[in-house]
């Protein structure tokens, strides 16, 4: 982990608030699939922790974030050739492993398992994805999951697109078995998973201040009552280790 | 340029200090960068105890600053002896040991067996945490009450004591002043201003904990005009902290009367700021005439 100026090199909206930026950086060859990067808004004190969708080339990291607050919306105002200062790669990604997998992703949770896809399919792993959205304007990366050659499955919670319903009722509709999941979204989401896998992981999202396991402001507690750092420890945990 | 400041047990080869709570015990911080650059490092708070802390969210950003309310989480005294010494005994850095507790009894518990560890340099009381329930604020707040836990730190301490400031008093001279009398090495202030935000959809705090301890630079001026009002009222020596983002800031603080200081939540917004401050302080220092860090404080004009 370091710090690194980083040059914009795309920056667009691609659904319902969500917007999709690219940045040039030498911290892309070291980042793994779930790692995430502060990044330095112009204008605001603490760094924003974005997960990392894509790793292209090796040189450009892809952020895909939600317009939430005045800070993202900054972020959205900036152009391509201005500046980023990221921190990264942080954290622990997720692992992968000699097998095939599920992906369930809800949101804004969906972005890293893209990269997670591509690393298990480069890796000779079958990928099924199961993505969760509010509506059918809000669906994002659908076609990138398809062109890496996984099997998709869309849900949306009105029905306008894909299953209507929950991820949990996409898997029940369409009568998915596998039993190894890696997951990212919503903590409701994470806990519907967390109790119908008992094998994978989740990844969290939290508020943080150093992102790096300094400052204890993204503590959760595991099943012993032991306290881990989402930013340090995590964000990746294995199914069951942390108390949603 | 001889950047060196020498405090009652704290030998520093710069002012330089990243403040308790902002640097862990060090372990992170030296991920990034060689700790021994550091004046010293003022580690995070340590209990009798274990405490998990506060619930989440613990964190909120404000205009040019942040509100915490972690809650002192450590893993207690014991643990930190055996786990988090042992790594920072590698560094050539002085390492300010900070102490707290919910009754008068805990801080003693914490000096004593701390006393013997020849990796702390001295001790940071810390009276004026505003985010624990007992103890911490409610005896930074009264002089009287400062001044008995400041006797009591001294007669069990075998390393210098500073007692760490709370800015939520309406006088900070009355309890420097009475720290002071009661035995004080130093003073460290300030800790963070008592701040509160409110989620505009929720209506209700952002924080979990209601309330939490504003930092950063916004309160850099409170700082700076408490560290002034104190320097003028004590002698012994001070350590500022409180919104220091760079060197120029260090300068600042200096001219103001603090002999070091510490670096808090610029830590989390540039992890290398405390090593950039010290690599600039020298062209600082110049630019205003000052030869050294003990020429500044030789030179300032307190009134």
């Amino acid at each position: 982990m370091r710090t690194e100026t980083a040059k914009i090199t795309d920056n667009r909206k691609i659904a319902a608030d969500t917007w999709k930026m690219v940045l040039k950086t030498s911290l892309a060859a070291e980042t793994g699939c779930g790692q995430f990067v502060q990044v330095q808004v112009p204008g605001y004190f603490l760094r924003r922790p974005i997960s990392v969708c894509r790793v292209l080339d090796g040189e450009h990291l892809v952020l895909i974030y939600k317009v939430v607050g005045d800070g993202t919306a900054r972020m959205a105002e900036m152009q391509v050739g201005e500046s980023l200062d990221l921190f990264g790669p942080l954290g622990h990604g997720f692992p992968v492993e000699d097998r095939n997998v599920l992906l369930i992703g809800g949101g804004v949770g969906v972005p890293p398992l893209l990269e997670t896809a591509a690393r298990h399919i480069q890796a000779g792993h079958h990928v099924t994805a199961i993505l969760g959205f509010n509506d059918a304007e809000s669906i994002i990366l659908e076609q990138q999951f398809r062109q890496l050659g996984c099997d998709v499955y869309v849900a949306t919670m009105d029905g306008s697109y894909g299953t209507k319903g929950t991820v949990m009722d996409a898997i029940r509709k369409n009568d998915i078995q596998e039993e190894y999941v890696l997951s990212c979204g919503p903590l409701p989401m994470l806990k519907a998973v967390s109790s119908a896998f008992q094998k994978g992981y989740v990844s969290l999202e939290a508020r943080m201040a150093c992102g790096m396991g300094a400052c204890m402001g993204c503590v959760v507690k595991d099943q012993e009552g032991e306290s881990l750092r989402v930013c340090k420890d995590g964000p990746v945990f294995a199914i069951g280790k942390v108390v949603l | 340029m001889d950047l060196s400041v020498k405090l009652p047990g704290l030998d520093l080869k710069n002012p330089v200090i990243p403040a308790s709570g902002c640097a862990g015990y060090g372990r992170e911080l030296a991920e990034l960068y060689d700790l021994s650059r550091l004046g010293g490092i003022a580690i995070k708070s340590a209990t009798p105890k274990e405490r998990f802390g506060n619930p989440t969210p613990r964190i909120a950003e404000t205009p040019m600053g942040m509100l915490n309310a972690i809650g002192l989480q450590n893993h207690g005294v014991d643990y930190i002896i055996e786990n988090e010494l042992p790594f920072l005994a590698k560094y050539d850095t002085c390492v300010l040991a900070n102490v707290a507790g919910a009754a008068e009894e805990d801080y003693i518990e914490v000096i004593e067996k701390m006393n013997d560890e020849p990796v702390i340099s001295a001790f940071e009381l810390n009276i004026s945490c505003p985010n624990v329930k007992h103890g911490g604020i409610g005896l930074g707040t009264d002089p009287e009450l400062a001044a008995h836990i400041t006797r009591l730190a001294k007669a069990a301490a075998k390393k210098p004591v500073y007692v760490k400031l709370t800015p939520n008093v309406t006088s900070i001279v009355d309890i420097a002043k009475a720290v002071e009398a009661a035995g004080a090495d130093g003073l460290v202030m300030i800790n963070t201003l008592l701040g509160m935000r409110i989620d505009l959809k929720s209506g209700r705090p952002v924080l979990a904990n209601n309330t939490g301890g504003l930092s950063g630079p916004a309160i850099k001026p409170v700082a700076v005009r408490a560290v002034w009002q104190c320097a003028q009222a004590v002698s012994i020596p001070i350590i500022g902290v409180g919104g220091i983002a760079r060197a120029e800031d260090v300068l600042e603080f200096l001219l103001a009367g603090a002999d070091a200081v510490e670096v808090g939540a610029m830590n989390f917004v540039d992890p290398y700021i405390c090593v950039k401050i010290i690599d600039d302080l020298e062209r600082v220092l110049n630019k205003y005439g000052y030869t050294s860090v003990r020429d500044v404080i030789e030179r300032r004009k307190l009134k």
